[in-house]
């Protein structure tokens, strides 16, 4: 299982040929309290960097990008309901979407943790 | 606004603000914090049930001093001056000689000091002898505010600018609680007044205004003791800080007017609705009508001093806006009737912390502009349902005495 960061502040968790993804905290931060999120279609299919979501705090709002291309086969309902979560626990119950990988090797151009962290610095 | 590169320039609580661990942005050509770390919705809350701090101090302040003050200042606004009483405080408009605002500002008759009693009153540098008015005006504005005083009315009165002056406001119901445990009396104060006040040797002048919808105080403190004061008042189990943020939040649940966002040189007063400002005195038929700048573009589309009808219609008008729906909907969206037809634009917009909705502003065609129309919001390509909205959007809780 691997993290993996874009240059878009979202980050994917791979399982097999199934990703998770959500915001980071360092995007979450920046945010400020989040009060809105529009999540994607599942059985939608989009490109790598297509806007798939939107994440809106009380004065801005931001798209979410596709790190990678694919299927949405799982949105989280539950951060819908209560946007909160992308602030309390990005990258645990704030997940936003789950894709079905078309093309795993777009994974290999993301950043690990340690680059992400110098690049969000 | 600043040029890219220039230096910002900060208040006299930068260290403070930096201290309490302020996110801080550029605004107004200041280093201003736009939350804490409690933050937006937190700051937010707070104001509604206790009281909150927050620096203004990039506002202007300055003084018009002379026995011909208000006569001039009335030559630029629409507004009545000359019948304020001494430390009553009245919201003005500067306007173009298009009847378009050029900033919006308070003001406040100080009187002539030397009739005054009691605590000093703020002293602005060279000024002479004779009746002072004290004005509030954005910080945005304030150096072009300054130039147009000057060109147009610097020959009547003094215009001084007074930089070594720092803003404070407290705002919420508990504001009064924590203030008056420093500086007794200010709980006499009524919405709309002020008074000159004493503090550890330094003079205040305090109104008690606001621009959240609250109770609440301002405060105008020289810049040397300004630091010493407001943490004097963090110090108040009551109060918290609160960043800009909040500040925009606030203001918008109580339907006032942002400058730059819901006014500005491309808008007249009754397009922006703010008819209330203009006082009976200053309008056709009234004792004083007329005499300000663009007043054949204002005055034919508002009530008469006799309470006639407006003889002329304006093209559009500020509504306030309550999302039914979740989707926040902000500022610069394009607002469509039923059919799709563009009917205006919003100019502000956010989900009220307090109210939990979606709310707005905006300017629509005149049909549109009735309460409990039903209007859609264009947002990423989808009609967004709202409704005009009567202001304020949460119920004001001013002191009037």
């Amino acid at each position: 299982m691997t993290v993996k960061y874009s240059e878009d502040h979202e980050w994917i968790k791979v399982e097999g040929d199934i990703a998770t993804v959500g915001i980071t905290q360092h995007a979450q931060d920046a945010l400020g309290d989040v009060v809105f999120v529009e999540l994607p279609e599942v059985g939608k299919t989009y490109a790598q960097k297509d806007t798939a979501g939107v994440v809106e705090s009380v004065k801005a709002a931001a798209d979410v990008y596709m790190p990678v291309s694919g299927e949405i086969v799982e949105i989280n309902q539950a951060l819908a309901d209560e946007p909160s979560l992308a602030n309390s626990d990005p990258m645990g119950a704030g997940w936003f979407f789950k894709v079905k990988l078309s093309d795993a090797s777009q994974l290999d151009a993301l950043m690990d943790e340690a680059a992400y962290k110098a690049f969000a610095a | 606004m600043s040029a890219p590169g220039t230096e910002l320039l900060k208040t006299p609580l930068h260290a403070l603000h930096v201290d309490l661990g302020a996110r801080m942005v550029p605004f107004a050509g200041y280093s201003m914090p736009v939350q804490y770390p409690a933050g937006l919705i937190a700051e937010h809350r707070h104001v509604r049930e206790a009281a909150g701090l927050f620096d203004v101090s990039h506002m202007g302040q300055v003084k018009l001093v002379g026995a011909d003050a208000a006569a001039a200042l009335e030559s630029l606004m629409p507004v009545d001056v000359m019948s304020l009483g001494v430390d009553k405080q009245r919201y003005g408009l500067l306007l173009t000689d298009q009847g378009t605002i050029i900033d919006d500002l308070m003001f406040v008759n100080f009187g002539d000091p030397a009739a005054r009693t009691g605590e000093a009153l703020p002293r602005a540098a060279g000024e002479r002898e004779g009746p002072q008015l004290f004005l509030i005006v954005n910080g945005a504005c304030k150096a072009g505010d300054i130039a147009h005083m000057q060109a147009r009315i610097g020959e009547r009165c003094q215009v001084l600018p007074m930089p070594e002056r720092a803003l404070l406001a407290l705002q919420g119901p508990k504001a009064v609680d924590a203030l008056k445990r420093l500086v007794p009396g200010v709980e006499q104060l009524v919405f709309m007044t002020g008074g000159a006040f004493g503090w550890n040797g330094t003079d205040l002048y305090i109104t008690r205004s606001g621009y959240t919808g609250e109770d609440g105080f301002e405060i105008s403190i020289h810049e040397s003791q300004a630091e010493a004061f407001a943490r004097a008042l963090l110090a108040q189990p009551e109060v918290a800080p609160i960043g800009l943020g909040a500040r925009n939040s606030l203001r918008l649940e109580a339907g006032l007017c942002l400058y730059g966002n819901d006014i500005d040189t491309t808008t007249t007063p009754i397009e922006a609705g703010l008819n209330w400002a203009i006082q009976k005195v200053r309008r056709t038929g009234g004792e004083r009508a007329g005499g300000f700048p663009g007043a054949d573009k204002v005055l034919p589309f508002m009530q008469d001093a006799a309470g006639n009808p407006a003889a002329q219609k304006v093209a559009r008008k500020r509504v306030a806006l309550m999302g039914k729906e979740r989707v926040p909907v902000r500022e610069h969206v394009e607002l469509q009737n039923a059919d799709g037809q563009k009917i205006g634009e919003t100019t502000s917009g956010l989900l009220g912390p307090s109210i939990d909705q979606p709310i707005a502003m905006g300017y629509v065609s005149p049909e549109y502009a009735a309460v409990g129309t039903p209007v859609f919001a264009l947002v990423r390509g989808k009609q967004i349902p709202m409704e005009v909205a009567a202001t304020p959007f949460v119920p004001n809780r001013y002191h009037r005495g």
